[in-house]
């Protein structure tokens, strides 16, 4: 009785995402029709890429592993009643200073440790600025993101620069290298850290102490501070947190991501996976488990992306077209009423 | 520093205030009736891709900024009709208009244009200077007008009955609803100005200031505008002036990247970083003082 009440509580959400999800691709099919692409044959790639065979399914969950992180950073925010955006910027750092430190201890748990601690250490300044300035977390968490971009990329051309390829920056050393699922493929365990973080974050929020004051924080903060929650507190911590699993996510992609194991020009390999987890966050509802697989679903179509510019010949900036579209979508107060709405009128 | 530099330096900061002062006054008519919107990032990136469009398909680059404005009318209808009529949260949109804009803008660079990541604007589709000197300096029209709007935006909202309205149902929605104001209305009105006075600010972007179509070519500056907005204690006046301030450090970094003796001293991905460092700055510092109106981002729904 009680986990039917609890299965119909999910019920409602769930439909709504999926319900968001055909609209982003209904509207994808429009934008594809209007550039002059055929739809079908872009989304025909698009699902070969990435599901229908052992190498796209691999793929898809390496790619799903950062996504499912940086959504987990937004997640906690939302719960806390913060917008943090700024898991964009972290991811950068996350990578970096595993680069660093696995150079000196060359150990994988050296490394995530490292993409942990720097999270941790970089959110903390819009933590402060929140809390003892009032600055909104968007302008902050966003100038952050600008800062770390740059900081990141003198620290990759002018300091840890790869002397045998000016394109990239050193390597992970191969003892330090996240050990891979599947040989031969970009699968490793990067995905599994990403699946246990979101576990622990959903016991921390939703069987602890912690997590039970940082979600009244957010409910009602009004509540939280009459029944002796510290919102300061609560905010600093969802700050922390969500930069830790943003760093595990930086770290995590240059550790466990063959063949270069590196930070590539431009930090192009690193970029934007920030900005898509919010997106996978929205989606997932801002709940772990949502996340988990909303964050695959965005994983495939990263994943089918390459094979669709490929074979369809279509831009593979199109998916962030569809994810846009979904996360508007997503956005509509009561889209599912909205769309039920006609349909029950008829059945009176 | 010399004459000419620093004619260069406070030309080139009223051509870098351009953008932030006409999206952060329209970001200002938009809070002050009561509504937020974090996707300006979003609709600068489309004005400047559809405003450079426009600007190529009629050979002139004011048909672009009309086209730019146009363009940023219909997210901010899209904005509006979520956040007023189906009193929708007003941060997610903007979250997915940003994430859209940058996603269409570099699909649609590559589809319309077939080029990676950029296109340059032609000269015929850019709006000509009023003021050009051999260096290469040069004013353009969109600055008088930015001042122009800044002061008719201050005039309208505090010296008019309609300014009056849209403060209303942005302090006390339930008192301008009682008084027989139509809330709803007044609020999206405000939005759409809001927006298309940020597609104008894109669409200057491509077919004038920068004169090319970038997949990054907001750059923030959506963001810095909303800093801006809130430095300015939400009035258009002071917004303009804060804009001036901004550009000032947004051209500087241009300055000193491009000024080999400086640049050879401190990397210049330091210098990159002063426009987002000084927004923090003085966005933290001024931040005590400043009072949002009381309704801004509540949606108002009749009892």
């Amino acid at each position: 009785m009680n986990l039917k009440n609890e299965l119909r509580g999910y019920a409602k959400p769930v439909a709504e995402s999926v319900l968001a999800i055909l609209i982003g691709v209904l509207v994808g099919a429009l934008v594809l029709w209007f550039s002059g692409y055929s739809p079908l044959e872009a989304y025909y790639w698009l699902i070969v890429g990435s599901l229908a065979s052992t190498d796209g399914i691999a793929e898809t969950l390496a790619k799903s592993a950062p996504l499912i992180l940086t959504a987990i950073t937004f997640a906690i925010g939302a719960r806390t009643g913060l917008f943090n955006v700024g898991a964009e910027g972290t991811v950068y750092f996350g990578a970096m200073a595993a680069i660093i430190v696995t150079q000196y201890l060359q150990n994988p748990i050296a490394g995530l440790l490292a993409g942990l601690l720097i999270g941790a250490l970089w959110a903390l300044p819009a933590a402060v600025l929140k809390v003892y300035r009032g600055v909104h977390e968007v302008i902050s968490t966003i100038m952050f993101n600008w800062i770390a971009f740059f900081l990141v990329s003198w620290l990759a051309v002018s300091v840890y620069y790869n002397p045998k390829d000016p394109n990239s920056t050193l390597p992970i050393p191969p003892s330090a290298r996240l050990p891979l699922l599947i040989k031969g493929t970009s699968l490793s365990w990067a995905f599994i850290v990403a699946i246990l973080s979101a576990i622990i974050v959903f016991i921390v929020m939703w069987h602890t102490k912690l997590g039970y004051e940082l979600r009244t924080s957010g409910q009602n903060p009004r509540a939280a501070e009459y029944g002796g929650i510290n919102p300061k507190r609560s905010a600093i911590w969802s700050f922390v947190i969500g930069g830790m699993t943003a760093g595990l996510a930086g770290a995590g992609l240059v550790m466990g991501t063959p063949p270069s194991y590196a930070i590539t020009q431009g930090l192009a390999n690193v970029h934007g996976y920030g900005f898509d987890g919010i997106g996978v966050s929205l989606v997932g509802r801002n709940h772990p488990l949502g996340i988990i697989f909303a964050g695959i679903l965005f994983g495939a179509l990263s994943a089918g992306a390459t094979a669709m510019q490929q074979h369809a010949h279509v831009p593979l900036e199109m998916i962030k077209v569809i994810e846009g579209i979904i996360i508007i979508a997503v956005a509509v107060p009561g889209l599912l009423d909205l769309f039920a709405r006609p349909f029950r009128r008829g059945e009176a | 520093m010399n004459e000419a530099m620093v004619i260069s330096l406070l030309l080139g900061s009223l051509a870098a205030m351009v953008p932030i002062a006409l999206t952060s006054v329209g970001a200002v008519i938009s809070e002050r009736a009561g509504v937020v919107n974090i996707g300006y990032e979003g609709i600068l990136m489309f004005s400047a891709f559809f405003g450079a469009i426009f600007a190529e398909l009629a050979g002139n680059g004011w048909v672009g900024i009309l086209g730019g404005a146009f363009v940023g009318l219909l997210f901010g209808a899209l904005h509006g009709v979520l956040t007023v009529y189906l009193k929708g949260d007003h941060v997610i949109p903007g979250i997915g208009l940003n994430l859209l804009g940058a996603g269409a803008v570099a699909f649609g660079i590559r589809a319309y244009w077939g080029t990676a990541g950029q296109h340059t604007v032609p000269s015929d589709a850019q709006i000509s200077p009023l003021w050009m000197d051999a260096f290469g300096n040069s004013l353009s029209p969109m600055v008088p007008i930015t001042i122009a709007v800044a002061i008719v935006a201050w005039w309208v909202l505090f010296k008019t009955p309609f300014g009056l309205r849209i403060r209303a149902v942005g302090e006390n929605p339930e008192a301008a609803d009682a008084l027989g104001i139509n809330v709803e209305l007044y609020r999206f009105t405000a939005v759409l100005i809001a927006s298309a006075l940020a597609g104008v600010a894109g669409a200057y972007l491509s077919v004038d200031w920068l004169g090319t179509v970038t997949k990054q070519i907001a750059a923030g500056r959506g963001f810095i505008a909303l800093a801006n907005m809130v430095f300015s204690g939400w009035n258009p006046l002071i917004a303009l002036g804060g804009a001036f301030l901004f550009g000032f450090f947004d051209n500087l970094a241009i300055y000193i990247q491009n000024n080999p003796w400086l640049a050879g001293t401190i990397p210049w991905q330091f210098i990159a970083t002063l426009p987002y460092v000084v927004t923090l700055i003085v966005v933290a510092g001024i931040i005590g003082r400043a009072r949002p109106p009381k309704w801004d981002g509540r949606p108002y729904k009749r009892e």
